[in-house]
């Protein structure tokens, strides 16, 4: 049946901020169950069946409150930002292939699509933070970008990998490539001695996606011992609650793009019934190793931080680059 | 009348016509009063801002010229690295709490010169504009990535190569800077 356009774009639209909200709400019960789970704790437990409206009673909460626009601050760019800070996670869904057919927007180039407007965030965290006029702000927008600079490199250069390999930037292609079972995904590929490199690709891009997300044990930039609560300092209500939602929306595009880039996008582990099920299970997975990650590890310091991502991921991940272009090119 | 109405609307508000005109209109918009917010803000973190949504409604009419690839690479470099940048240097350079643009005491000729100068390059690019016979370009592939390397290293490697030059250039520079600045703060710390 073709549906006209319009209604097609309406249908995704509406579809797609649904799932981000819904998302953003629950990744937060499960962030909160699985730190206490980690922490033997029991977590959210009062409203409702195991805690599961605690995010609908945080989101009326927040919803409800008023949003302070304190004196010294730019209130045109401080109410701005937060807004604004929710459309790279937006768009990028908009490209991303959930299945053969669920899919709201193919082009050419999605995967590089998401880097730019990945970069629009990064700007919005410096206009917000810069806007509040607070010192734990200022310091703690200028941290967030200068890490998110330092590991888009990283990134992006492991993703050429990628594009070597298949010969597109085109996600839905990326995932096509890569149908078929376990040994066909991009991770475990046994054709053409891939795996040698795409192990390192991987490990580098799962930690520059972290490390992008701003997360822990990257979360230099609402670090609340040094920090209080970093550029979010000054904002109340759904201020706030918008910058959690865009940092949440932000986690799941990540595990989106690496399920796609490296996981085989909807493709079953041992080749039956590919579908959208086994990517949203994908997705999980590597959410749940995130949340796990914050849980488990403490945070670093800023210049170990940037240590890392300039004296080690970066010549790795060049290094890697010309390994796998070789092996391209003569294998 | 009602005949001369209907000609001259053009496509219907809820067509593809329609909607791509309106989403076109808007890039514009974008661009120009980014523009205007970069020139006339008082704050010059505003004037970023302004400057980063021009760029983005620039990138938005790349978009239309059927680049998508040009228009990726304006989001990611322009609005992403350039304007963070420029938005660093104004933190660094000033303080943050008083970084209000110079009042600006220029002659009094300033203000009518400029006006001329722009009213001069807005007449040459409409003549221009208006003189050159468009072809409308086929809605043909916008560019896949294989196509782009070819281009890039095939026709223009020329100046893909010299554009590599200019960066190298720009590295080796910051580091004479930053190394100096070093040597120079060590010795000041030595003499006191």
């Amino acid at each position: 049946m073709m549906t006209h356009p319009f209604v097609r774009a309406l249908i995704y639209l509406i579809g797609l901020m649904a799932f981000a909200g819904l998302n953003a709400a629950y990744l937060v019960w499960c962030e909160r169950k699985g730190a206490a789970r980690i922490q033997r704790r029991i977590g959210p437990c009062e409203v409702g069946w195991a805690g599961l409206l605690q995010p609908l009673a945080d989101g009326l909460k927040l919803m409800t409150k008023q949003l302070l626009v304190p004196d010294g601050v730019d209130a045109a760019l401080f109410r701005l930002a937060p807004v604004l800070a929710m459309l790279p996670g937006m768009v990028s869904l908009a490209v991303i292939p959930f299945s053969d057919t669920l899919q709201a927007r193919e082009m050419e180039l999605s995967a590089l699509l998401i880097f730019a407007f990945a970069s629009v965030g990064m700007l919005c965290v410096l206009l917000g933070g810069w806007a509040s006029g607070n010192k734990f702000a200022i310091i703690s927008s200028t941290r967030a970008v200068s890490q998110n600079l330092a590991y888009e490199i990283p990134m992006l250069l492991t993703v050429i990998t990628i594009a070597l390999i298949v010969g597109s930037l085109n996600l839905r292609d990326i995932a096509m490539e890569q149908q078929g079972n376990l040994f066909h995904w991009n991770l475990f590929r046994l054709e053409g001695w891939h795996i040698l490199t795409m192990w390192i690709s991987f490990i580098i891009f799962f930690i520059c996606s972290i490390a992008e997300t701003n997360r822990a044990p990257f979360d230099l930039a609402e670090a609340e011992s040094e920090l209080v609560a970093g550029y979010m300092t000054e904002y109340s209500s759904m201020g706030y609650g918008l910058f959690m939602m865009a940092e949440y929306i932000n986690i799941v595009v990540g595990a989106c793009l690496t399920a796609t880039l490296f996981l085989g996008g909807w493709a079953c582990p041992f080749g039956l019934a590919p579908g959208w099920w086994w990517f949203v299970l994908k997705i999980y997975v590597l959410i749940f190793t995130i949340i796990w990650v914050r849980w488990t590890y403490p945070r670093t310091q800023i210049y170990r931080l940037l240590n890392l991502s300039w004296k080690v991921m970066i010549p790795f991940s060049l290094v890697n680059l010309l390994i796998t272009a070789g092996l391209v090119k003569f294998l | 009348m009602q005949a001369l109405n209907c000609s001259v609307a053009g496509p219907a508000l809820f067509s593809n016509e329609g909607m791509v005109g309106i989403i076109f209109l808007l890039t514009i918009a974008m661009a120009v009063a980014g523009a205007i917010i970069a020139v006339q803000s008082r704050w010059l973190v505003r004037s970023v801002a302004g400057l980063a949504l021009c760029f983005t409604g620039v990138a938005g009419l790349y978009y239309f010229l059927l680049s998508p690839f040009l228009a990726m690479m304006q989001m990611l470099i322009y609005v992403g690295a350039i304007s963070i940048l420029i938005a660093f240097a104004i933190m660094m350079v000033t303080q943050a709490d008083s970084d209000t643009k110079r009042k600006r005491n220029y002659s009094v000729l300033a203000g009518p010169i400029g006006f001329c100068v722009a009213i001069l390059f807005f007449a040459g690019f409409t003549v221009l504009a208006l003189s050159t016979p468009w072809q409308p370009q086929p809605h043909g592939q916008a560019g896949t990535s294989r196509d782009l390397g070819m281009a890039l290293l095939g026709p223009h490697v020329l100046v893909f190569e010299l554009i590599s030059i200019v960066l190298l250039m720009a590295i080796i520079g910051a580091l004479v800077l930053a190394q100096h600045g070093r040597h120079s703060r060590n010795r000041e710390e030595k003499g006191a």
